[in-house]
């Protein structure tokens, strides 16, 4: 088993306001890893698409929390956006390009192919009535080659 | 705001276009879009950040705009965001300038 070279975890109230503050902790916490501009941007998309599926869909009738977790095991980051809400029914369906459930105007039904675009996986698991937790994965392989072109 | 050669009105969007920010954007594009016939041209050269609740404002700026007559348009796009509109399909009812 690899050991855990850095770990973060952050709980919010799954309100929109924190999408943002989310994908920026996110960015922050990987960006030791030497990232290009372009991999924070894919990693904030990817932890804005998860965040905010927990936001929209998780507690529709009450309020809940959001769990991101965060960690860095040699040039891989790996990130856990955990809600508690009231998980989905049929996740293949979920994942399908352009599915929505409707319940709210104009969602696109592109989040989680969003997430497999710009990240290397994606991986959910989901209990109804229980939560969501969508597992994101990352190897950054550009170390420093754009700050060394740069510089 | 200004004219175009094209006499669409160009609004230049500014910062993150997520779920949270969506909401005033579209009511400031609709008030747009109910003034400008021909439709309008979305300038992203600010726009730092866009996830997939942007791709569906535009879809429904695309649909109001159509249901005027006119069409949407955008320019400036960044690489990361000109992925967003390929995946989606975006570019077959958006035109890039």
């Amino acid at each position: 088993m690899q050991t855990t070279d850095n770990y973060m975890e952050l709980t919010f109230p799954a309100h929109s306001q924190n999408e943002a503050f989310a994908r920026v902790c996110a960015a922050a916490f990987a960006a030791r890893l030497d990232c290009t501009i372009d991999e924070l941007t894919d990693i904030k998309t990817a932890i804005s698409e998860a965040v905010t599926n927990a936001i929209v869909h998780a507690y529709p009738a009450r309020s809940g929390k959001v769990l991101l977790r965060g960690s860095i095991n040699g040039n891989t980051v790996r990130f856990e956006i955990q809600d508690f809400g009231c998980g989905i029914e049929n996740i293949e369906q979920a994942m399908q390009p352009f599915f929505s459930t409707g319940n709210s105007a104009e969602r696109s039904g592109m989040g989680f192919t969003v997430m497999q675009s710009f990240m290397d996986t994606v991986a959910v698991h989901s209990q109804p009535g229980q939560g969501t937790v969508v597992r994101l994965e990352k190897t950054i392989l550009s170390q420093n080659t754009e700050c060394l072109i740069h510089a | 705001m200004q004219k175009t050669a094209l006499h669409t009105l160009c609004i230049a969007l500014e910062g993150e276009l997520d779920h949270h920010n969506a909401p005033a954007l579209r009511r400031k594009l609709d008030a747009a879009l109910d003034r400008s016939r021909s439709g309008l041209i979305l300038d992203f050269s600010r726009v730092t950040l866009m996830d997939s609740s942007g791709i569906g404002l535009l879809i429904g700026r695309y649909k109001r705009a159509k249901d005027r007559g006119g069409k949407l348009y955008v320019q400036n796009v960044s690489p990361h965001i000109d992925k967003l509109f390929r995946m989606s399909g975006l570019y077959s009812i958006i035109e890039k300038l």
